[in-house]
């Protein structure tokens, strides 16, 4: 008897989902159909596969591995003491704070630092290796990425390595096992899952930023992000952003897919 | 042991040095009477008068907060509706599919959805501008706050609606007087978390701004792309004091209610947007 009454109240939520969740992508698949003249036409994804995107998606890819594996690699060492401090509620909030700081501000700052009189080129000086150019450049592409990251990764990580039963470790001690040994074999697999949720929160986003790359790389490195809003933003050309865009749809659903199956990344439970 | 002690603890000393070194870089430097970010040339208050005395910076500061304030607000009364449909959803496929469907604004990049949004507003017609940037920021803040709410909702014993009912409460009863009180808390923290995504968002708002208007971010990012402005410090100090504040203030917040604040979840959900 109450259902109907229910549907009614239910209906802005149903309406934010068909608006704004499966419209956008639908208009987007739609959009990629037609080319600059408003023409019906597929030759948007025949573009999509000459050498000039191939190699735009692959730098992109190999970008975004970059920083993925890199993030990983200092992540995962910091999110292991972390677990071993004490406070550690307190070390972890710190560790979020400064992803509560805009990412603008946070780059502009590497503007400053990594500049041709900033204090890294300085550190270089006296080191007699000499002043580089570092900005706009892929190494401070990468650097700056993966440094807004890593709170990404080490969460994750954390959360996984909190949940591992102390007990299992002292087992593989007493079963002789040495440290490397126990870190291979019981300690990295079961907390895989928090890897993988760390590694989709990195790999996506790297993909598809353009900010960094604007700011830092100085458009020396174009990703997939930067392609797109390069196409709807200063060329118009809807129809070839549209494409992109409909490209890193399925890379992300692929990479989903891969990487966690049912269990999503930012799924509340 | 001792020894490897010491080398762990420089190992985290030097993660959070790295961490929170560009914050105070450009602290240090919103001070500097140069007008450079590398020579310290004197102190001075110079940057936060300039700050003070922009009626454009402030005009846009006051638009970041209102649109930051009246999205989260109508996106928390989304979401509260949300979780419920949610929670209604007998099949647990349909439910899945519902969670889903909810969450593909959380796991999609930036761009996209800016793109996208910005082809949705052009053929509804919808002005580039204070409109278009309000519903996109209330369209992607509504599936965290769904995230933030449901385990509250989840939690909820089922007697305590069915007790409610039995008494003789009205539908509007068992909702305002037992089910919003009971996930207030994920209510705040939904309002909260849209919040802070309202205000970092950046590359959403980007692209469906459009001319003459503009929030603090897409303000951050277009002087940033003419170079060093030391007005920039100035005005980073500032939003770095309040998000601390904001932080603090909302940990205390949660922090009497003995349940654990999901920790994780709120930060994940920061994911540069």
């Amino acid at each position: 008897m109450t259902s109907k009454a229910k549907q009614v109240y239910l209906i802005p939520y149903y309406l934010w989902i068909a608006l704004f969740v499966i419209a956008p992508v639908l208009l987007i698949l739609y959009y990629s159909l037609f080319d600059l003249n408003g023409k019906l036409t597929l030759s948007n994804y025949a573009n999509f596969f000459t050498p000039v995107y191939l190699k735009m998606t692959l730098s992109s890819f190999w970008y975004a591995f970059l920083i993925t594996v890199f993030s990983l690699l200092v992540a995962y060492p910091a999110a292991w003491l972390l677990t071993r401090t004490k406070h550690k509620q307190l070390w972890l909030l710190l560790i979020i704070l400064p992803t509560w700081i805009n990412l603008l501000l946070k780059t502009y700052a590497f503007i400053g630092i990594f500049g041709t009189f900033g204090p890294v080129n300085s550190i270089l000086d006296v080191l007699g290796i000499g002043e580089k150019q570092i900005l706009f450049t892929g190494f401070s592409f990468v650097f700056v990425s993966v440094y807004i990251f890593i709170p990404f990764m080490i969460l994750p990580i954390f959360s996984a390595l909190e949940d591992l039963n102390p007990t299992l470790l002292s087992a593989a001690r007493d079963l002789g096992a040495s440290g490397w040994t126990t870190f291979r074999r019981v300690v990295f697999p079961l907390t895989v899952s928090g890897v993988r949720s760390g590694c989709m929160a990195v790999f996506i986003p790297a993909l598809s930023l353009f900010m960094i790359t604007r700011l830092i790389a100085g458009n020396r490195v174009i990703t997939l992000g930067t392609a797109i809003e390069q196409h709807f933003l200063v060329t118009q050309d809807w129809g070839m952003g549209s494409t992109v865009a409909v490209f890193l749809i399925v890379v992300m659903a692929l990479v989903m897919v891969l990487a966690g199956g049912r269990k999503g990344v930012r799924h509340g439970k | 042991m001792e020894n490897r002690n010491r080398w762990s603890n420089l190992y985290l000393a030097l993660v959070f040095i790295v961490l929170y070194a560009p914050i105070f870089y450009l602290m240090y430097y919103s001070f500097n009477s140069g007008g450079t970010m590398h020579e310290f040339e004197g102190f001075t208050l110079d940057h936060y008068r300039e700050v003070v005395q922009d009626t454009r910076l402030i005009i846009i500061v006051i638009n970041t907060l209102v649109i930051a304030l009246l999205s989260s607000a109508i996106a928390t009364i989304i979401a509260v509706i949300g979780a419920l449909a949610i929670q209604h959803v007998r099949s647990r496929r349909a439910k899945n599919t519902l969670l889903s469907l909810n969450n593909v604004l959380i796991v999609s990049p930036d761009v996209i959805i800016g793109a996208s949004f910005l082809i949705l507003f052009t053929i509804v017609g919808v002005k580039l501008g204070f409109s278009s940037v309000l519903l996109s920021h209330i369209a992607f803040s509504v599936p965290i706050a769904v995230l933030m709410i449901l385990p509250h909702l989840e939690e909820m014993s089922p007697t305590l609606t069915d007790a409610a009912r039995d008494l003789g409460a009205t539908r509007r009863d068992v909702l305002t007087k037992v089910i919003l009180p009971v996930i207030r808390p994920g209510i705040f923290s939904g309002f909260f978390m849209a919040l802070t995504y309202s205000l970092d968002d950046f590359a959403v708002t980007f692209f469906v701004t459009g001319n003459g208007y503009s929030t603090l971010s897409v303000e951050i990012y277009s002087r940033a792309r003419q170079g060093v402005s030391l007005s920039i410090n100035a005005l980073s100090t500032l939003i770095f004091l309040f998000t601390v504040l904001l932080v603090v203030g909302y940990y205390f917040l949660t922090a009497k209610k003995a349940k654990k604040p999901s920790v994780e979840l709120t930060a994940e959900a920061g994911v540069p947007r």
